[in-house]
């Protein structure tokens, strides 16, 4: 049978990466032909300005060679130009006399720039800084030339500037406007980039239009005289001032163009049978220069070439970076500001700082950053998230804080960081390894970077660095969206806050159903999506979707901790962190007789057998005759509790007993992620409930309830809930605010994550000020509770899951 | 030579699951059942630092090493990319619901 055929004309980064989406989603689709007017294969545009300052060469920046087309059996035709598209007969008709039918055709043609109608503006020396053999002529202009202008101070033209000044020219930027990158900066930014890079030895003349290209005795362009009758000498000129769609070949083709082919939310064009993708689109009567947006139409394009329909081009802020070495500029949304917005300043002239925050209806909506960018992805999370900013505006200006404290020295700037520093502590990652796999594999995302460094891939607290290291390397390339706008793994494309929604309002009760009616891509899932469904549908559907023990990590399955060895820790409940001298007499005679290596006090307040062997682990358990501690679950852990007012002087109330209540309320509770509680009895806080999802602190009236703090990876400190009189009310609100957690959060979002996601006040407004809502939220987490037994028991005494601990033989 | 061992029922596995076979001094052996009711063995133990794959969660016809995450084939024992390396792969035929395997 034949496939249909695709043919695709242009062959630059946003038509390539809707093809790479293509395959993914539907690898036997087509027949795919790609023209490329280029003698090269995919590149790296946006690196050119790299390879022009000598930084990378050519091969560091191919993001997809001539065999990448071949491995897909795509036939590839570079140095092709396609001179006419004959849609009545479905025929593409390239510069060599070839002609190809189509049944889809994907438009992705790109821009030229835009070449300023003055005389002289084709003599020899002129140039545009777009594609290789512009970056070429450059670099052989600065072999054998001295004068540079750059026309135009954009992002494109400071980076060529620069790369020619780094090339032993004198270059003189020329702009128009009244300051350097008026569409990334603000006047104050532009000054300071404007000083910084005239202390590197670039000129700049503003406000100056230029009036004629003056050729020399060689016939090569020596001089730019300008408007005003001033003029400088120059033997190159680049000019920079802004970018056309490429539109002809869809205009002469009869399809609707206006500045950019027309297209819908689909990237169609008015032709159903033709899309188009990419810098030669007009969207919603929008064009876009930066390639964050051409990526995001190249997954919708894909989606529909592969007929799966459900993808829609939603244009999102974008974030800019310039990519000159030792200049931190960023900015993202509207950095402006205007009617109704506030601005929030920091300016430090001195150390060559500044940042302004632009704050409209309490949300964050753009940000300027001059200097020191290291929070640049944070911003840039919340202006795309819009979550309500008062609370956190005290410290907004400070940027994220440490991004992460542990494993890579407290760092969390990693511009500065030498390549040889570890930025990933638990797989020994440095900073030069993970530049050197973005530049070489071409990578975009910190999944990839996790893929193929292992970096970030294990506790994820460097994370944060390497998402830095990753916009430092490509800029506006970055794909940094925040997890509720990623989809959940490769096997879909909907997100968790979709796939919640779907399951709730679809009554999806099986995995198979789920995957079914989402249209996952892969018949029974994978590693990263089963657990997560699994965990929605049980919480969502209690009593009704069963669990399946097959989307469950290994621990969650045998009710026990996997170690390096293939042995497992043994960890069984004592309820506030109490025990008597028949279970510690138990548990010894269990360790000598199954000869368990090593027997350890945890920081939960129990004990620890660790070194169990798989087979053992029903008959530990039965001999143990203790309830499972569900130490290795994204569930309920520990109550850690001090000593309180029964033996205590300074005790005012009876912590022990409040935890032991607590632990035994929410006992076998599965959560997004782990949640640990701890109630103390007095302000000194001994059981530390400063640092757990959800802590108690007595006073002399009551309780404090704290929510959302963590000791782990990162030190999150729990933010004040709300306080309560009585025993009940602690019981009722903790429970009430975990449901809640339960109910909204995504898989693996500890509370902090969540809390920070939807804010204090939206989880206040339901736990606190709706007292209906709250005993209903209360009553859910009781029903959902009802279903669960001592897991444990069920596998020694009730013959659940016997096969998983019996090894076969021979 | 090598030659077939019955080693289980394939109804002894559940589906999306594993069964591991102990062998004395040897190296123990995975034997899978994928959801469509494929059945594969590997040596027990991950190219990657030696992780039990019987325990690890399978999908489609590969399973995650329970230890970092590494994915392996289970046809072929070799990871998937980016990551490289191999597990030793054993030759499995079913036969009327009988696993088995090509064991020395």
């Amino acid at each position: 049978m034949n496939k249909p055929k695709l043919v695709m004309v242009g062959n630059g980064m946003a038509g390539v990466r809707t093809l790479e989406a293509l395959l993914a989603l539907a690898p036997d689709a087509y027949d795919i032909t790609v023209f490329g007017a280029e003698p090269h294969a995919n590149y790296n545009r946006i690196m050119l300005s790299p390879v022009l300052a000598g930084e990378q060469t050519l091969s560091d920046i191919m993001l997809n060679e001539a065999s990448w087309y071949a491995t897909h059996g795509i036939t590839l035709h570079l140095g092709q130009p396609v001179l006419a598209v004959d849609r009545g007969r479905r025929l593409v008709h390239a510069a060599d006399g070839r002609s190809v039918p189509y049944d889809r055709l994907l438009l992705a043609t790109g821009s030229s720039p835009f070449i300023l109608p003055v005389p002289g503006n084709d003599l020899p020396g002129v140039v545009t800084f777009r594609d290789i053999a512009d970056v070429q002529t450059m670099i052989d202009a600065a072999a054998n030339h001295q004068h540079a202008v750059v026309i135009g101070g954009g992002l494109l033209g400071l980076e060529a500037a620069n790369g020619l000044l780094a090339r032993g020219m004198q270059v003189t930027v020329v702009h128009l406007g009244e300051w350097l990158l008026e569409r990334q900066l603000d006047r104050t930014a532009a000054n300071l980039l404007q000083q910084s890079l005239a202390a590197k030895g670039l000129r700049f003349l503003l406000q100056k239009q230029t009036a004629a290209l003056v050729a020399g005795p060689d016939g090569r362009v020596a001089q730019v005289r300008f408007k005003d009758g001033d003029s400088v000498p120059a033997q190159l000129v680049v000019m920079a001032v802004g970018i056309r769609p490429n539109d002809a070949l869809a205009q002469a083709s009869g399809l609707y163009c206006n500045r950019g082919v027309v297209v819908n939310d689909h990237l169609q064009t008015f032709d159903p049978r033709v899309y188009a993708v990419g810098e030669c689109v007009s969207h919603r009567g929008v064009s876009y220069g930066l390639v964050a947006p051409l990526f995001d139409m190249a997954k919708v394009a894909a989606n529909h070439l592969a007929s799966l329909g459900i993808a829609r081009y939603v244009p999102a802020a974008t974030s800019t970076k310039l990519k000159v070495t030792g200049m931190d500029v960023f900015s993202a949304g509207n950095f402006m500001g205007g009617d109704g917005c506030e601005d929030i300043t920091l300016s430090d002239p001195m150390a060559g700082i500044y940042k302004r925050l632009v704050v409209k209806d309490n949300k964050l909506v753009g940000a300027c950053l001059f200097g020191d960018t290291a929070d640049g992805a944070w911003y840039f999370r919340l202006i795309r998230e819009q979550q309500p900013v008062h609370a956190i505006r005290d410290q907004l200006m400070l940027g994220e804080g440490a991004v992460g404290d542990t494993g890579h020295q407290g760092q969390h700037r990693a511009a500065g960081l030498p390549d040889e520093a570890e930025v990933c502590g638990c797989n020994g990652v440095c900073k030069g390894t993970i530049v050197k796999a973005i530049q070489e594999k071409g990578l975009f995302t910190v999944d990839d970077i996790k893929k193929h460094t292992k970096a970030a891939s294990s506790c994820g607290s460097c994370s944060g660095l390497v998402e830095q290291i990753l916009i430092s390397c490509v800029g506006g390339a970055a794909d940094v969206k925040p997890k509720s706008e990623k989809p959940i793994c490769g096997c879909s494309d909907i997100t968790h806050g979709q796939l919640r929604q779907a399951i709730r309002q679809q009554h999806l009760t099986s995995l198979a159903d789920t995957f079914r009616v989402l249209g996952w891509r892969s018949p029974d899932g994978c590693a990263s999506c089963r657990p997560a469904v699994n965990y929605y549908l049980i919480a969502t559907w209690p009593g009704e979707a069963a669990d399946d023990p097959q989307a469950r990590f290994i621990n969650e399955r045998v009710h026990a901790n996997i170690q390096k060895d293939g042995t497992y820790s043994v960890i069984p409940r004592m309820w506030g962190g109490v025990t008597n001298p028949a279970e510690l007499r138990r548990i010894a005679d269990v360790a000598d007789k199954y000869a368990i290596p090593m027997v350890k006090v945890t920081g939960g307040q129990r004990i620890d057998l660790l070194g169990v062997k798989k087979e053992d682990l029903p008959a530990v358990w039965r001999e143990l005759d203790m309830p499972s501690g569900h130490a290795y679950g994204k569930s309920l852990r520990t109550v850690k509790t001090c000593v309180g007012s029964e033996f205590c002087r300074f005790g005012t109330q009876d912590s022990t007993q409040m935890g032991i209540d607590l632990e035994k309320d929410l006992f076998g509770m599965w959560s997004p992620a782990k949640v640990k509680l701890a109630v103390s009895g007095c302000p000194r806080n001994c059981a530390e409930s400063g640092i757990k999802d959800v802590g108690i602190i007595g006073v002399e009236s009551g309780w404090e309830l704290y929510i959302g703090g963590n000791g782990g990876i990162k030190t999150e400190v729990a933010e004040f809930f709300c306080k309560v009189k009585t025993h009940d009310e602690v019981m009722q609100y903790s429970g009430a605010f975990l449901q809640l957690y339960r109910e909204e959060a995504f898989y693996l979002e500890r509370t902090v994550h969540f809390l920070q996601r939807v804010g204090m006040d939206y989880i206040k407004q339901r736990v606190l000020d709706d007292a209906t809502g709250r005993s209903e939220l209360y009553a859910r987490l009781k029903f959902a509770l009802s279903f669960e037994q001592d897991p444990w028991a069920e596998r020694y005494a009730g013959g659940v899951a016997q096969h998983e601990f019996a090894p076969l033989t021979v | 030579m090598s030659n077939w061992k019955a080693v289980c029922r394939l109804a002894d596995i559940p589906p999306q699951g594993a069964r591991v076979l102990k062998r004395a001094g040897q190296v123990d052996i995975a034997v899978f059942r994928t959801i469509d009711d494929q059945a594969f063995a590997l040596l027990d133990r991950c190219p990657h630092k030696g992780g039990p794959l019987s325990q690890g969660i399978v999908s489609g016809h590969r399973v995650a090493c329970p230890l970092h995450n590494w994915h392996i084939d289970l046809a072929t024992g070799q990871a998937c990319a980016p990551d490289e390396g191999c597990s030793g792969h054993i030759a499995l035929k079913l036969d009327d619901g009988t696993v088995y395997l090509a064991l020395d």
